[in-house]
């Protein structure tokens, strides 16, 4: 789950993380209140939304004083941010971070997550801050360090160290950086994030290390541990299909093409849009029903796939294991019969009790085109979806 | 022969009493699997499914020799139990629990290093060997004893590999669902290494998806060392960076993990990819005829010439 940078700001305060003074808003005239309180010469205006690449896009802007930032915050705030994280689409900005200006005498990058190669934390340090992070991985690999964190022994101070020294840190900052590098390695542990990343994380004119930026995701797996961070999850920043699909335990990814797939099992639902791509068409979402999706399940994934007015021709492919195809196959004839779509169906059934699961279709005088295998039913959807793309 | 599992494998269900643990093992029974005991904390002295209860793993072993053990307690417990089978010194534990948290397993995975367990999983369909023993959720029925050995990290893909393999006419010595977790107990390599050494295990089929670099690091092991035919697909060809894609380990994050990569890595190691999933049986029959009476040097030479033409 993903979350602000104001909020994931207040979290990492908790934990003695150093973050510039500063207060999220919604209003313009908060945003003047707030300048004032802060009482910087500079104060800065920061968008908020869940992407990256704000600056370039201008939702980042310094303001000289309190009805500049007030300014500022009227013409951000509604403005739809187009940056290479958010797409085409966009994002509209609701949220304002009003912070202090700082003396800015150098930007570092820090990041904490999970290394998969060696299954253990990893604490990522460079002296490239401000910058896109994988670009530096690209083109310099050797300008990040990398320590690997024993999990039962935790971040050591020796580790630290070693990342502070080979930022160059100037030795009055080593003193505020080691306890700042663990305060971070312990907010990644207690918090059970996925990934906590400060870029930059900045040193200032009078020696001080502050986290300029922060992001943090949690792992979803976890969330049951935190029931406190619920609340922080912003659905304004998700595609509303996405948040409908989630209420019905159903995942689903919205994508741009015109076939709607159904799918049980994540691996079989990206192959199914593998193969229809493969066969001309494009696939308008990603659709895990998971491996034992109930008739209700199946009707409220019809649904929401329905939902997207891209979408021409559905495509269901079921492997029954769990999942019975007569079960399935019911839930799919209820579906059209209550929902009343009159967009072409393609079914492709295999495993536990099809020959049941493909009677229910033939004889609920409905118009379902079935599929014989994974191919044959791509190529009749891409077909009726209108060919390719 | 088959790896890890056969007839003789004598298995514990941790979680037996519950709704998945009580329906897979009735599967399991059915299959002829040796389901030996189960575990449920406080219903020890109890018989579920005809099957005795312990109230630890512990006990459960001692009392009925098992060298195996299936998990479907539910996530918050999960790590809990794969520990428990591991103090208990079994050799084989398979976790079939979707949606541990990522921290759990770090522990897990680092108490786990000086162990004789292996791990299969989490979040996976667990291990068949036809016609000798089922451990997991897999359907039974769509598997046929032979000679392909099937590595994967999906569930349903990979009944639709065993199925196409088996309406073919092709068999399978071992199939093994290593699980779409970040992190997991065996991963592609251990799987591959151990096919590669079973004499029974003729072709392999690696049914990988985008995120990690499991599937490139198994296969600089396969150009290196195996001279069996191997079969590979990529599940996510069209999968757009940065969303997890249902499984919690499938991300393409900072442009690591695409599928053109593993393609890339795959066929540099001589395998044999398929850009279709309806392919991969097809490909398999293919691979397997063309392989016969063929010399291991020969089989070789044949990848080569394709790098070269690169």
């Amino acid at each position: 789950m993903k979350i602000h940078e104001y909020q994931a700001k207040a979290i990492l305060a908790k934990f003695g993380v150093p973050v510039p003074r500063g207060e999220m808003v919604t209003k313009k005239d908060e945003a003047r209140a707030v300048a004032q309180r802060l009482g910087t010469p500079v104060v800065v205006v920061k968008a908020q939304i869940h992407a990256g690449g704000r600056g370039k896009a201008g939702g980042v802007k310094l303001a000289k004083s309190s009805d500049e930032a007030a300014s500022l915050a009227e013409r951000i705030l509604g403005m739809k941010l187009v940056t290479p994280q958010t797409g085409e689409e966009g994002r509209i900005v609701r949220r304002l971070l009003i912070e202090e200006g700082l003396d800015i005498k150098r930007e570092l990058y820090l990041s904490v997550l999970v290394d998969r190669a060696t299954g253990k934390p990893v604490f990522m340090a460079s002296a490239a801050g401000g910058m896109d992070i994988e670009e530096v991985a690209k083109d310099r690999p050797e300008a990040i360090l990398r320590e690997i964190i024993d999990p039962a022994t935790g971040f050591q101070p020796f580790q630290a160290r070693k990342l502070a020294f080979g930022l160059g840190l100037a030795p009055e900052i080593l003193n505020v950086a080691v306890p700042f590098f663990q305060s971070l390695y312990r907010a990644f542990i207690e918090t059970d994030a996925s990934m906590l990343e400060i870029n930059p994380c900045v040193v200032t004119g009078d020696g001080r290390l502050i986290a300029l930026d922060a992001k943090v995701i949690f792992d979803d797996n976890a969330l049951y541990r935190h029931p406190e961070y619920k609340e922080l999850r912003d659905l304004d920043e998700e595609t509303p299909l996405e948040v409908e699909a989630s209420k019905f335990k159903l995942n689903y990814i919205k994508l741009d093409g015109t076939v709607g797939c159904m799918v049980n099992g994540a691996g079989l639902a990206m192959a199914t849009m593998d193969i229809i791509k493969l066969s001309g068409g494009s696939p308008a979402n990603f659709l895990d029903v998971g491996g034992g999706a109930s008739e209700d399940q199946v009707k409220n994934a019809f649904r929401i796939l329905l939902s997207d007015p891209n979408v021409k021709a559905v495509f269901v492919n079921i492997f029954g294991g769990i999942l019975r195809c007569d079960v399935l196959a019911s839930g799919v004839v209820n579906a059209a019969k209550e929902l009343k779509f009159k967009i072409p169906v393609v079914v492709r059934m295999e495993g536990t009790n099809v020959k049941q699961g493909q009677e229910i279709l033939r004889n609920s005088g409905l118009n379902f085109t079935i599929a014989n295998g994974m191919k044959d039913g791509a190529e009749k959807v891409v077909k009726l979806a209108g060919g390719a793309r | 022969m088959s790896v890890l599992i056969d007839k003789s494998t004598r298995v514990i269900v941790q979680g037996l009493t519950g709704r998945e643990g009580s329906f897979h093992a009735q599967q399991m029974l059915d299959y002829g699997t040796k389901v030996v005991a189960g575990v449920t904390p406080g219903k020890g002295g109890t018989k579920h499914l005809g099957v005795p209860v312990f109230n630890t793993v512990s006990d459960a072993v001692k009392s009925t020799r098992a060298n195996a053990s299936v998990i479907f307690v539910p996530p918050p417990f999960a790590a809990d139990a794969i520990l428990e089978a591991v103090d208990a010194h079994l050799p084989l534990v398979i976790c079939i629990t979707e949606g541990i948290p990522t921290l759990d397993m770090v522990r897990v995975a680092a108490a786990m290093k000086n162990s004789h367990t292996r791990l299969i999983g989490p979040n996976c369909p667990g291990i068949i060997s036809p016609g000798k023993c089922k451990i997991g959720i897999m359907p039974g029925s769509i598997h046929k004893q032979g000679h392909v050995g099937l590595v994967s990290r999906s569930g349903t893909l990979t009944y639709e590999a065993v199925d196409q393999l088996t309406k073919l006419g092709i068999g399978q010595s071992t199939c093994i669902g290593i699980g779409g977790d970040p992190i997991i107990g065996t991963s592609f390599l251990d799987a591959v290494r151990m096919f590669n050494e079973d004499p029974d295990t003729h072709a392999i089929v690696l049914i990988g998806e985008i995120g990690g670099n499991a599937e490139e690091v198994a296969s600089e092991y396969i150009k290196k060392h195996v001279r069996k035919p191997v079969v590979g697909f990529i599940a996510g060809q069209t999968a757009p960076p940065g969303r997890r894609m249902g499984h919690a380990g499938a991300i393409i994050s900072g442009g690591q993990g695409t599928a053109a990569d593993k393609y890339k890595a795959m066929r540099a190691a001589g395998i044999h990819t398929v850009q279709s999933p309806a392919e991969i049986g097809h490909t398999v029959a293919a691979v397997l005829g063309k392989s016969k009476g063929k010399t291991a040097a020969n089989k070789k030479s044949a990848p080569k010439k394709k790098k070269r033409s690169k």
